[in-house]
């Protein structure tokens, strides 16, 4: 496997969590609110495609990505979409609240080894939120890839996750930025489509890139077989798989997925890894 | 700048077909542009046209009471903007209107309809074709029927 190995002994941090603070709140969708998490002891310090479990006192603890580079101060930066008691909870925290945060766990996304040839990152929906922080350190190191195409899907253009972002990553000379969204009314002047139709049309040699994929399983389904079609070897693609992680550990087996623990093994995978289990319907 | 005979020929819906058949195609071809936000063609008309997109952007609409007009699908440059012209009853299922400025090719489907029913394989050449366009719009529909992100998970 190329992503990061897990980590042989659990993190510090990884069984109790620790106390941080929500410094601040900011609306991304009707439903989806990023989280300023600074912390009230060691900080937890994740690296692109990791996750921290997220506490909400008294209700629950989810998986949640980080969708940030650690901020100097060790801030953590959450995205969160409001489905369930959990993230309800923490989307309707206010600045002062405080959380825990149990972590990091999980693999990375494949920066290093990307390095020296094009990067391809496909998000779909709220998958833009894990791997922004990869999208960010591509930017920061720029000259070590060659093209960099950033394509970004949503159900309508009010789902769209940090739009003034897109707006500025697409305003470089540097970063080919696609966006498209399932269906639109008004005045939305945007491509409308699927986001594996953005590929035929993306300017990368597809022999010597990397993809990263990130969104609903299924959509990661066809925005792989694009890209195959393209040309990109199977193990040159990453996918970020998602299960019911409890422990982030890889004790109690909530997140199994054949012979994979998500939270353990992944949840950044090799396609040619997940493909076969990927299919499986039983699992 | 590209002659009409060089577009059809380099098309991806039209390459690869023998240079008579190229040049019975671009024969009911003509270059067209529309303005941003200019109509196309509306649904319920008489399909007696297609088009293949250069540049700008081409919206496939129809309009829902209540919600206005919705955009399904917008058509890009190097695709083909309708296939009604080739199937009865001739008329078009949506609207389409240009979202900028766009730049197209402009074919008689009518006259390449006589044109089909005089040479069956030109007609086989270009139902085989159009059926892909048609294969990629259905599965391009189905994808888009599961609604993929409207009940993800969180991240």
């Amino acid at each position: 496997m190329a992503t990061a190995p897990a980590a042989e002994t659990a993190p510090r941090g990884a069984m109790a969590p620790e106390p941080y603070r929500v410094a601040s709140r900011a609306p991304e969708t009707v439903d989806t609110w990023t989280l300023l998490l600074e912390p009230l002891g060691a900080p937890i310090v994740p690296a692109p495609g990791q996750f921290n479990m997220l506490y909400a006192f008294g209700v629950g603890e989810v998986p949640i990505s980080t969708s940030a580079a650690p901020e100097p101060g060790g801030e953590l930066v959450h995205t969160i979409r409001a489905v369930g008691p959990v993230t309800q909870k923490l989307c309707a925290t206010e600045p002062g609240d405080v959380i825990g945060v149990r972590g990091p766990f999980g693999t990375t996304w494949p920066l290093e080894e990307a390095r020296g040839g094009d990067l391809v990152i496909v998000a779909g929906g709220i998958g833009l939120a894990p791997v922004r922080p990869a999208v960010y350190h591509a930017l920061t190191h720029r000259d070590d890839y060659g093209s960099l195409c950033v394509l970004v899907g949503a159900r309508t253009p009010s789902d769209l996750l940090y739009v003034r972002e897109l707006e500025d990553w697409r305003g470089r000379f540097d970063v080919e930025v696609g966006v498209t969204v399932d269906s639109a009314v008004g005045d939305w002047h945007g491509r409308v489509g699927v986001v594996p139709r953005l590929i035929p049309g993306a300017a990368f040699d597809p022999a010597a890139t990397t993809a990263l994929v990130v969104g609903p399983e299924i959509m990661m389904t066809f925005t792989a077989k694009a890209l195959l079609e393209q040309g990109v070897p199977k193990e040159r693609i990453y996918v970020s798989m998602e299960r019911n992680m409890r422990c982030g550990l890889g004790h109690c087996g909530h997140c199994q997925l054949g012979p994979m623990l998500i939270c353990r093994d992944g949840p950044v995978f090799r396609y040619d890894e997940m493909e076969a289990l990927m299919g499986v319907r039983e699992l | 700048m590209q002659t009409l005979d060089e577009i059809v020929a380099e098309s991806p819906v039209f390459g690869g077909l023998e240079p008579a058949q190229l040049q019975l195609i671009a024969g009911c071809a003509h270059n067209a542009a529309f303005s941003k936000g200019e109509r196309i063609f509306r649904e319920g008309d008489a399909a007696d046209t297609f088009y293949l997109v250069r540049r700008g952007r081409v919206a496939l609409t129809a309009h829902v009471p209540g919600r206005g007009d919705v955009t399904i699908e917008t058509v890009e440059p190097g695709e083909v903007l309708g296939w009604s012209w080739l199937f009865p009853p001739y008329t078009w299922h949506f609207d389409a209107r240009a979202v900028e400025d766009a730049g197209v090719v402009a074919f008689d489907g009518a006259c390449l309809r006589g044109k089909c029913d005089a040479d069956h394989a030109l007609g086989f050449e270009l139902m085989r074709r159009f059926a892909q366009v048609m294969i990629d719009r259905l599965q391009h529909t189905r994808t888009l029927l599961l609604d993929v992100y409207g009940h993800g998970p969180g991240s």
